[in-house]
């Protein structure tokens, strides 16, 4: 007696649910993606060298910039009354020596600190070094 | 007079098949664009400023210290402060020399004093990663 031969299997793996587990991983992906970025003021430190490493520069090549603790800004040891006066100050002091080849600024703005001022009145200068377009700019080390 | 035949009712639909494919893209795309959020830092106000712009390097590229107006700083979820912020150098090295392109995010605090800020730029010289960016907001006016 022949025996009846059994009917073949067709083995598939259902696909009706993969775009749900696909959509699944989206949401996720979706939920976690931050677009936003960073955003601030960059600015690129000089290198660090041991000693005092003196490079002489005439005196009306830089403009020197200091901020003290009570949140005085200096320009040329002269106090400003009004910090709304700083950023033409800076123009007017940029505009002396004029551009290079690049369309860069010459003149260097020197920004000195001191420990205790604050955070958010360099801040402020620093907007306004960079606002008023000048390219070479100068983090001076603190006064004790 | 011959009946006239019904013409036969049209089913549309729209073709699925190729829908998984187009998940797919979508999703391959998000894959690759997420970045996780690998440290948590302080809270902070950062200071506001005309000229914010963005940072040119991706979320990869950046190592993010954070200063509160206490003077703690925090660098990969280890807590520094005024008193061992050289040890910040060494990680900051390793960071600068396994990725040349790292900027260093300083999101500082708005009321923190400048001795600290300068210490931890110093550090930042020390371990030769110069790009620096201070973390700020937009400001409209003034």
């Amino acid at each position: 007696m022949a025996l009846k031969r059994g009917t073949k299997y067709e083995a598939e793996i259902p696909t009706a649910s993969l775009p749900d587990i696909i959509f699944t991983l989206i949401i996720f992906f979706l939920v976690t993606t931050t677009i936003t970025s960073d955003k601030g003021v960059s600015l690129t430190l000089p290198e660090f060298s041991e000693g005092t490493e003196t490079v002489k520069l005439k005196k009306d090549m830089v403009l020197n910039i200091l901020i003290a603790e009570s949140g005085d800004i200096m320009v040329d040891a002269e106090i400003l009354a009004n910090r709304g006066e700083l950023l033409n100050r800076i123009r007017t002091s940029l505009e002396e020596k004029g551009k290079d080849a690049e369309g860069k600024y010459i003149k260097i703005v020197s920004i000195k600190t001191q420990g205790g001022t604050l955070y958010d009145d360099y801040m402020f200068v620093l907007d306004q070094v960079k606002a008023a377009g000048a390219s070479k700019i100068s983090i001076a080390e603190p006064e004790e | 007079m011959p009946q006239l035949k019904r013409p036969a009712p049209y089913i549309t639909t729209i073709p699925s098949a190729s829908l998984p494919d187009i998940i797919f893209t979508l999703l391959i795309f998000f894959m690759v664009v997420t970045s996780f959020k690998q440290f948590d830092g302080l809270p902070v106000i950062v200071p506001e400023a005309k000229t914010t712009a963005k940072i040119e390097v991706g979320k990869r590229d950046i190592a993010y210290v954070w200063i509160d107006k206490r003077g703690q700083i925090v660098l990969d979820d280890q807590l520094y402060n005024e008193e061992t912020v050289a040890d910040l150098v060494p990680i900051l090295y390793e960071r600068r020399t396994a990725n040349p392109k790292t900027v260093i995010s300083l999101k500082a605090d708005r009321d923190c004093r400048m001795k600290i800020v300068t210490d931890v730029q110093q550090q930042c010289r020390k371990a030769y990663a110069l790009r620096i960016n201070y973390t700020t907001r937009f400001k409209d006016q003034g």
